[in-house]
């Protein structure tokens, strides 16, 4: 906190004439580059990136969306390399139903980055050398993780939206994801759409705090993520 | 312990004290002589929700919370017992059979726990559960119809005797919940763990819709000639086929969007996504007045 206040000073000063008041906090990320982070390869160009504390997701609603825009860009990253290199002997159907699937989260990944304007984060890295795509149980143990995590995690940031607007967008994703996680269950075993190591005896299915979903995500994900500025509650 | 004392001392303190609680004035300097009249052992449970209500949570969004909460009981009373109602129904012991029945009988399980759950939350929260309607799953119970048990889904083409039928409704069902709890989840904002219990249920629909797609596409019957019935929802399409794609239609008109706040998804940002893609890529909810009218014609 006191550093982050010290650095509130400093912006203060630096603000009024340089940038708007909406994006202070990226531009606190930007204070903060190092070196270090430039030598990234594909974060060169970030502006929100922090040497010590990762790519900043932001705070309030903002923050929220750019979370579902991190899980959306590792989808999307995901089932496109799917598409492109397919696993062998896959089938007509598969590869139709996981043709789809690319398709609604390159359409999820572009909406938030639309939506989000300026305050989107940028393209992040993804990580994706424990997966063998040439691998049926690979690649669809991996659709089946990614999917179940996104529902929990969207089920778990709802609380945390403050606009209708929002929750209501955040709601229209997440059942098609869920529908996403079904699918790829029933392809893996016939059956398992909603089995009980998904839906609780109540139930319900999870919910999990971006900590947990980004903790899990992040082996997928090269890119450091900062989500320390999202809302709690 | 005299009861107008107490208000009047209340009052003294509180000026707005009988304002707080509605301001029935009148009706509140009435109380010494109501009081006499009722039996000693439950003046507390009056005076305790008067005091509620003046000084307890706010009224209004716990209010909205239950009856979205009721609302959302409904519809979980009517999918149970519609599953409950199948696997014991003789007529389709032998087509809801093996994985199928199977499958039917752990969505039949949520949609129970469903309830359940629904009905402790209210009673945590102070509130009466609803009791379960009757249920007329023949469709005749609404205004003008033909008559409870009497609607098109009677007969040959009874949920519990014909299995496509059954799974035409069992999807349109799950459909429609997902887009019931879509509509309510910003009525739920003000509170934190009924609004993640309801995401964490309206999911659990979609799964089942998903799952429901999918027995109907490799059962084959009753969907459309030409329609490619998936596991996530095209257009408007219910792929359902007549007699009964009308009465199920109105669960899928406005799917079909393909702009998400005031966003084309058409081909976004130079991708490559279809009117088709777009519109799968989000579904969409619909508001209780819209629930209600779907469901009217099930509920005598």
């Amino acid at each position: 906190m006191a550093t982050q206040n010290s650095n509130n000073n400093q912006v203060e000063l630096l603000t009024e004439s340089t940038i708007v008041p909406v994006s202070r906090r990226r531009f606190l990320g930007y204070v903060g580059l190092s070196t270090a982070a430039l030598a990234v390869g594909s974060m060169a160009s970030c502006k929100k990136s922090d040497s010590n504390n990762g790519l900043d997701l932001g705070s309030g609603d903002i923050g929220i969306l750019n979370y579902a825009y991190a899980l959306e860009q590792l989808e999307a990253a995901f089932y496109t390399q799917v598409i492109a290199t397919t696993y062998s002997g896959i089938s007509a159907t598969e590869q139709a139903y996981l043709t789809d699937i690319r398709d609604h989260e390159v359409a999820h990944r572009e909406f938030f980055k639309s939506a989000l304007g300026n305050n989107a984060i940028p393209g992040l890295e993804v990580d994706f050398s424990s997966i063998n795509f040439s691998s049926r149980d690979s690649v669809l143990g991996t659709a089946k993780a990614f999917e179940d995590l996104g529902v929990t995690a969207y089920n778990g940031a709802g609380k945390l939206i403050v606009s209708p607007d929002y929750l209501t967008l955040a709601g229209k994703i997440v059942s098609v994801e869920a529908r996403h996680a079904a699918l790829i269950r029933d392809l893996i075993a016939a059956g398992s759409f909603a089995d009980n190591t998904a839906i609780d005896a109540n139930g319900l299915d999870g919910a999990r705090n971006p900590a947990d979903v980004l903790a899990i995500a992040g082996t997928y994900i090269k890119t450091k993520i900062n989500a320390s500025n999202l809302p709690t509650s | 312990m005299n009861m107008q004392n107490i208000i009047s001392e209340i009052e003294n303190n509180d000026p707005e004290f009988l304002e707080k609680v509605d301001g029935r004035r009148a009706a509140m300097r009435d109380f010494g002589r109501f009081a006499g009249k009722v039996a000693l052992a439950s003046i507390p449970f009056a005076l305790g929700s008067m005091f509620k209500k003046a000084y307890g949570t706010p009224t209004g969004p716990k209010d909205a919370i239950t009856d979205v909460l009721q609302f959302a009981l409904t519809l979980e009373y009517l999918e149970a017992e519609f599953y409950n109602n199948a696997i014991a129904a003789p007529g389709l012991a032998i087509s809801l059979t093996g994985a199928a029945r199977t499958a039917i009988g752990t969505i039949a399980a949520h949609e129970n726990a469903h309830v359940t759950f629904l009905k402790n939350t209210l009673t945590a929260l102070g509130t009466t559960p609803g009791p379960k309607p009757t249920f007329d799953f023949t469709a005749g119970s609404y205004a003008g119809g033909p008559g409870n048990g009497n609607g098109i889904f009677s007969g040959a083409n009874s949920p519990f005797v014909n299995y496509a039928v059954f799974l035409a409704m069992a999807q349109t069902f799950e459909d429609t919940g997902v887009r019931a709890y879509k509509g309510q989840a910003p009525n739920l904002i003000p509170n934190n763990d009924v609004l993640t219990a309801a995401l964490q249920i309206h999911s659990v629909e979609a799964r089942h819709a998903s799952h429901l797609r999918q027995m109907r596409k490799a059962n084959g019957a009753a969907i459309p000639a030409g329609v490619n019935l998936k596991p996530w929802i095209t257009l408007n399409q219910s792929g359902i086929d007549a007699p009964f794609a009308t009465a199920v239609q109105p669960s899928y008109n406005g799917e079909e969007l393909t702009t998400q706040a005031t966003i084309n998804i058409i081909n976004i940002n130079g991708q490559t996504v279809s009117a088709n893609a777009a519109s799968e890529a989000f579904d969409e909810p619909l508001t209780k007045d819209a629930i209600l009218l779907i469901v009217d014609p099930f509920i005598v």
